[in-house]
């Protein structure tokens, strides 16, 4: 057992990988000797070398396209994007040429390929380095879409990334970087596509992702000593999404809460609705209530972000407000 | 960069080989006209009509194991690597003998098995992604090359840039062809570049050597493609080439082309790979009769191919959620 920061989870699940495979090779912009802008990267290059671990230049469609030529020809790349918000610039490369090639192919070609990025605000970046792109990623056929919320899924969950044959995108919050927890010595290896219920409760049921989780954990503790009993799940895989137990969830409290970060329109929680509505609606005691970042781009201030960014305080308002009405 | 590759000689069988190629990818693309206006080809098509020896040159300087990568105007590239007419045909009608049993179409035509690693229809994107395919073959040690073949038009989309820059300083063993056509779509190509030669004139900013070669010229595009080819075996790193060249026909689908002016169409025309060629081999030994017998062959292979292409059955909703993922399904949720 060891005290490990989320950032440093990222390098030890990336080096269990590596270590396992030598076809596991890393790249990005400042990831070798720098270690990443956000140190997730630490270690990784004094461990396996600058062939492995490769710095490229500030080209975004360079990086995926490569990491996609690779992935065809048997290799199984980690290409870091920097900020999330940076997708947009090589938005093509996962969308029209990773995500759509095997289909297009029937079947002639697979993507082994892990695509991470920093995600999310709270850092007080401002509009063009803190969105919470999750649900982009989410509305692309052919993507594997996964968010961790602790060290611990962190590296199971890099490892089941490394190891799905398919394209992942591994979306790191930014704001969980500093977050610590213990974890167990030895590999560690995850499933894809399985959410976690992190809190057992009887009245309602918080389904939160990403940086939300410990925020929804907290609200839950607080929306108890209120005489609210919650259910707290860990979407942890927006796809595959693992909607028997998310909806099991749900159907057990009667009551669902989404707690997302991305921005309120096409959020993942809006889907997840529109299957409970659709599968368990007569399992429902009340409506569907969604808390969210609202529809704007976020600001820096750090005021007006903790505004935008769903809170404890937002959660525990919104849930007992609904709750009593 | 300096290095004088050694470039086999071609022999007189290897050139009526390249003529071979060269008559089928012409005699193939004509069908596939046809087809269009008989609408039997949906959608759309982009043909090579005119640009056959840049496909026929560098395929024939490749290893069976190098990897392709191509646009939408890719039928010409996918046969040269060897993929037969028939499964090219069947795709553009969109039937299940058709090379991606008619879920690509004929601008994503992908044959893994012949080292054909996909047409790609967004202006660029395969740049990069040929520079992944010859950074693993660098890593695996394997000695492959990625060929990559774009318009004149794409060298102005910031992909190609990034991708030529990569490429130089990971020394990668790519080979970019410009097939200088141009005229992008309906805009010659001079016209919105910032230099005369769009591929060739960038080269100096990515540290490569300038080289443009005739692209009507088999030989020529032959012998430019195996140097680079060796240079890019050798471990010296991608070139960029700038084939000149010019589409017969329009840019897609049923386009007259009448943008361009009738002189220059003449000209080029004058200029067409395929007389020329077969005039020069008889200069070198080769009969009337051989080169005869092989248009009458292709033509044949033609036929063929179109009656078995139309023979195919049209895809059914079995096919329709395959192979989204690597389990060969398409399931999203639990
Ligand atoms: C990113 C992008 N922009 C625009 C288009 C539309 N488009 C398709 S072909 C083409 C012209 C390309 O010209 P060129 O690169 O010279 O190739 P050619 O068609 O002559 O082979 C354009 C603009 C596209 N497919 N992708």
């Amino acid at each position: 057992m060891a005290q490990l920061t989320f950032r440093e989870a990222i390098a030890r699940g990336i080096a269990q990988e590596m270590r396992r495979d030598e076809s596991v090779l890393a790249i990005g912009e400042d990831i070798g000797a720098a270690g990443g802008v956000f140190k997730g990267t630490v270690g990784l290059f004094e461990e396996f070398g600058p062939v492995r671990v490769r710095d490229t230049p500030i080209s975004e469609q360079a990086i995926l396209g490569a990491a996609m030529g690779a992935a065809m020809t048997g290799l199984k790349p980690i290409a870091e994007i920097m900020f999330s918000d940076f997708f947009a610039v090589c938005w093509d490369i996962v969308v029209n040429e990773i995500a759509k090639s095997r289909y297009m192919t029937n079947g002639q070609m697979t993507f082994p390929l892990v695509i991470r990025s920093g995600n999310g605000g709270g850092l007080r970046f401002g509009a063009q380095h803190s969105q919470s792109v999750e649900n982009w990623a989410m509305m692309v056929p052919g993507l594997k879409v996964v968010v961790p919320s602790n060290a611990l899924d962190v590296i199971g969950l890099m490892a089941a990334a490394v190891r799905d044959p398919d394209p992942v995108i591994f979306l790191e919050a930014k704001a969980l970087y500093a977050s610590k927890m213990e974890v167990p010595d030895g590999d560690i290896v995850d499933t894809l596509g399985t959410a976690k219920v992190l809190r057992q409760g009887t009245d309602a049921t918080v389904v939160a992702l990403g940086a939300m989780v410990p925020k929804a954990l907290k609200a839950a503790e607080e929306l108890a000593s209120m005489g609210i009993d919650c259910t707290v799940v860990d979407v942890r895989s927006l796809v595959p999404l693992d909607t028997k137990t998310i909806l099991r969830e749900i159907s057990a409290t009667g009551r669902l809460f989404t707690v997302e970060e991305n921005p309120r329109l096409c959020g993942w929680g809006g889907e997840l609705s529109s299957i409970a509505s659709e599968e368990i609606f007569y399992d429902l005691d009340g409506p569907i209530v969604r808390i969210t970042t609202p529809h704007i781009p976020l600001p820096a201030a750090d005021a007006l972000e903790d505004m935008a960014i769903p809170s404890v305080q937002r959660i525990v308002a919104t849930v007992s407000q609904s709750m009593n009405a | 960069m300096t290095t004088t590759a050694t470039v086999p000689v071609l022999d007189l069988e290897a050139k009526l080989e390249l003529y071979r190629v060269q008559v089928a990818l012409r005699q193939f693309e004509k069908r596939a006209y046809d087809l269009f206006l008989e609408n039997f080809v949906k959608g759309t098509s982009h043909l090579s009509l005119g640009q056959e020896a840049i496909a026929a040159g560098f395929a024939a300087a490749m290893r069976s194991d190098d990897y392709t990568f191509a646009t939408y105007r890719g039928h010409a590239h996918t046969l040269a690597r060897g993929v037969p007419m028939t499964p090219v045909l069947a795709e553009l009608m969109g039937r299940t003998n058709g090379l991606m049993a008619g879920k690509g179409g004929s601008m994503h035509l992908t044959s893994v098995e012949h080292g054909v690693m996909g047409s790609y229809a967004i202006i660029g994107a395969h740049l990069p992604i040929a520079c992944g395919a010859a950074w693993s073959a660098q890593y695996r040690g394997t000695e492959q090359v990625a060929v990559c073949f774009f318009g004149d038009g794409s060298t102005n989309i910031g992909a190609f840039h990034e991708a030529l820059n990569f490429a130089a300083i990971w020394k990668l063993p790519v080979v970019f062809v410009c097939e200088n056509n141009l005229w992008m779509e309906y805009t010659r190509t001079t016209e919105i570049t910032a230099v005369p030669n769009p591929a060739a004139d960038r080269a100096s900013a990515y540290g490569l050597e300038s080289i443009i070669v005739d692209g009507n010229d088999v030989d020529a595009v032959y012998e430019v493609a195996a140097a680079a080819m060796t240079r890019a075996r050798a471990g010296e790193g991608p070139s960029l080439i700038e084939a000149l060249t010019y589409r017969h026909g329009g840019h897609s689908r049923a386009d007259p082309g009448k943008y361009r002016p009738d002189e220059e169409v003449a000209e080029w025309l004058a200029k067409d790979p395929i007389p020329m060629y077969h005039a020069r081999l008889l200069t070198e030994g080769a009969t009337e009769a051989q080169l005869v017998e092989i248009e009458l062959s292709v033509a044949a292979e033609v036929e063929k191919a179109t009656e078995e292409a139309k023979a195919g059955p049209t895809p059914g909703a079995d096919l329709l959620m395959k192979d989204v993922w690597a389990d060969g399904g398409s399931a999203w949720r639990n």
